[in-house]
């Protein structure tokens, strides 16, 4: 596998602890765009990409439509859209209907971005209380990407990271406080 | 060709022939569609009425050889479902912001692009009769799919949805209760038709059809966001030229409609909520 050009991360219930775990430990030498995707029940992600911002050693802001990924920043997906990446490497937002009852769907979100980055992207699914990133997942090794899994074990709601190994198999499947040294080794130049 | 493309790649070619065929055999142009939420739809469209393996090629015959399918495929690849008082925030700025200057008209004219199932309109008519003022407004609610407009003009929707919608209601600053304008029966809710009387439901292309009223309020959330960029801006140009000086543009939550082009012709009323208004001396004069 050639060197990761993105990261992608996906969770739900657990997620914003988990998150922070991973986004603390980043190395802030990054140069890829680290874009999440995190199951929320509140109109907005204000609280959230502020809950994350404190913990984070790169920028994070909120993803925005039109604009281009931006590489060494920390993306969330807005609630209640779905966040794609185009093949120029831009945001699109989608309205159209929830997929795994999740308006931003992982799968959705991982699914674009593995057909954009193929074998220079590594997906991680945190903990999560459904099976929304197992299809994406799969998409993404099935294009070359590289698959992080936390092991089910180590986070709050296991069906998630469960549900991914079930489907598309792991890479890496590891506990929490191992994955930011992971995508460090992986991802540093 | 010195290497075989890959099945993303073939994905793609397939995309484009599947845009070019509803382009030149049905004169649907699709090609100025943000192609990453256009091919999720169109794999869609391609797993239910494709052939076997649900690839677009499958599809692309039915396109070419079975007119009759055209409903479908425009239903779609139209803007999908909302949920009434969608943003409940967005529809109270409208109730207290927008509402009040709109009544200085005599009378009102509301354009909502891109209706779907209707859902915003019947929302719309609430906020307009709770103000007294439905009785001289006009909706023309538009949308690319005749399907969906079928089903925006019977106003009938899953029960399930009725339980968030009152919430939404409740906290748009309606004044009554979602009760007093639907009935529940059979699983369903049904608004009641009188909401139906000055709304107009027509078939209208964003991409292709021309300005056809003169409005104070143009409604049209997330809808661009499916849109390229220099489609976005021919659509917030028609959207200008529909309006009123002073007249109104509501936009979806997460819409960035720029700040050049047409999109300079527009000034904030409240940049969060994404409602805007057409600057008093900009755009072609009458």
């Amino acid at each position: 596998m050639k060197r990761p050009a993105a990261i992608v991360l996906g969770c739900s219930a657990g997620g914003p602890e988990a998150l922070r775990a991973v986004l603390g430990g980043l190395d802030p030498r990054l140069p890829q765009a680290v874009l999440v995707c995190c199951h929320t029940g509140s109109e907005t992600v204000d609280l959230l990409c502020e809950l994350l911002a404190r913990a984070s050693r790169l920028p994070l802001i909120e993803a925005a439509e039109r604009e281009p990924v931006r590489g060494g920043v920390v993306q969330v997906a807005p609630a209640g859209y779905h966040l794609l990446v185009e093949r120029d490497l831009h945001f699109t937002l989608s309205a159209d209907a929830r997929v795994n009852l999740s308006r931003p769907s992982i799968d959705v979100l991982f699914a674009s971005a593995a057909a954009a980055w193929r074998d220079a992207l590594v997906g991680v699914v945190l903990s999560g209380a459904n099976a929304d990133g197992a299809e994406g997942m799969h998409e993404l090794r099935r294009l070359g990407g590289c698959a992080i899994v936390q092991s089910p074990d180590s986070a709050l709601a296991r069906a998630m990271p469960q549900a991914a190994i079930d489907r598309a198999g792991a890479d890496h499947c590891v506990p929490l406080d191992a994955i930011a040294p992971l995508l460090n080794q992986l991802c540093l130049p | 060709m010195s290497r075989a493309p890959d099945d993303i790649e073939l994905e793609g070619i397939e995309l484009d022939l599947f845009v070019e065929a509803m382009r030149r055999r049905h004169g649907y142009d699709f090609g100025q569609y943000a192609p990453a939420s256009l091919l999720r739809r169109v794999r869609q469209l391609a797993k239910r009425h494709g052939d076997g393996d649900g690839a677009i090629s499958t599809l692309i015959h039915r396109v070419l050889h079975e007119p009759e399918l055209l409903p479908q495929l425009l239903e779609g690849l139209s803007v999908p479902a909302s949920d009434m008082f969608r943003d409940p925030s967005v529809f109270r700025a409208l109730r207290e912001q927008v509402l009040p200057q709109l009544a200085t008209h005599p009378q009102i004219t509301i354009w909502q692009a891109g209706c779907a199932r209707g859902e915003e309109v019947y929302s719309l008519a609430i906020l307009l009769e709770e103000a007294g003022l439905y009785e001289r407004s006009q909706i023309f609610a538009t949308d690319l799919s005749e399907l969906m407009l079928e089903q925006a003009r019977e106003g009938i929707y899953p029960l399930r949805a009725a339980q968030q919608w009152s919430r939404n209601y409740v906290a748009a600053g309606g004044s009554h209760s979602l009760a007093d304008y639907c009935s529940a029966r059979y699983g369903l809710l049904k608004l009641d038709r009188r909401l139906r009387r000055n709304v107009t439901f027509a078939q209208h292309n964003l991409v292709a059809d021309e300005v056809f009223c003169e409005a104070q309020l143009v409604l049209c959330r997330n809808v661009l966001i499916y849109f390229s960029n220099p489609l976005q801006q021919r659509c917030l140009a028609r959207f200008r030229d529909s309006l009123v000086r002073g007249g109104f543009l509501c936009l979806g939550l997460r819409e960035r409609p720029g700040s050049s082009g047409a999109a300079a012709d527009f000034t904030p009323v409240d940049a969060n909520l994404r409602i805007y208004r057409r600057a008093a001396a900009a755009g072609p004069g009458p």
